[in-house]
């Protein structure tokens, strides 16, 4: 196991850039939360609460699954294009609802 | 811009990827992929700052405050969408061997990003004052 590790410690780096990336996902998550249940509870605050959410929880299971093919395949295979869109999308959606809050 | 095009049918298409050229070392693969995901925090640091700026100034006026919103998470949209055209662009010239390609878009970004923090700053103080 320890024999063919790459001393560059590639895929631990990249595993660590996906935690990183999630972690900025949460804040963004969470501020989309609050501002969209900030002193209202309107049915749309609450749609928009639950959407920032689902974006959040979509973003994880992406990053998760990647982390794990990294964990456990040596060497690791390249990134999947189809998931790199999806994770950018991710973002995409998650600005777009950010906008929708703002105005 | 027919480039373009092709590079977009190819986030969804990624057999395209594979069949050109020889995989690369996958060290490269890896690095251009936490590339990728660099370029997706600045995504998102761009998009909680439109979020920030909406809800942690709240005496600024109705039209600065949201102009200001909309273009920090205008910026966060392009950037991640330019996170996966250059990711697969860049895929792209580590298969055929060719030079990585080029891009004005880091030196874009920070001019606008210096930008919106000088009008943060005089909209800040004149807000503050009025």
């Amino acid at each position: 196991m320890s024999g063919d590790r790459d001393p560059g410690l590639q895929p631990e780096r990249t595993r660590l850039a996906w935690r990183r990336t999630t972690l900025s996902s949460t804040v963004a998550a969470v501020l989309g939360m609050k501002a969209a249940l900030h002193g209202d509870t309107s049915a749309s605050a609450i749609a928009a609460c639950a959407a920032c959410g689902g974006l959040w929880l979509g973003f994880l299971v992406l990053a998760h699954h990647r982390i794990r093919v990294l964990a456990s395949t040596t060497p690791p295979p390249a990134l999947h294009p189809r998931r790199a869109t999806a994770a950018a999308l991710c973002t995409v959606a998650l600005a777009v609802c950010a906008a929708a809050l703002v105005i | 811009m027919s480039e373009f095009v092709r590079n977009v049918r190819l986030w969804f298409a990624p057999e395209g990827v594979r069949q050109e050229g020889v995989t690369p070392d996958y060290r490269f693969s890896l690095a251009n992929e936490r590339t990728f995901l660099a370029w997706l925090r600045t995504a998102l640091a761009l998009i909680g700052g439109g979020f920030a700026v909406d809800q942690f100034l709240p005496d600024l006026r109705w039209g600065w405050r949201v102009g200001l919103a909309l273009a920090l998470l205008a910026a966060g949209v392009l950037c991640s969408l330019r996170a996966v055209n250059h990711w697969v662009r860049c895929e792209r010239a580590m298969r055929r061997g060719e030079d990585l390609p080029v891009s004005r878009f880091p030196a874009l970004l920070g001019v606008l990003v210096a930008v919106v923090a000088v009008a943060m700053v005089v909209v800040v103080l004149v807000g503050w004052e009025g």
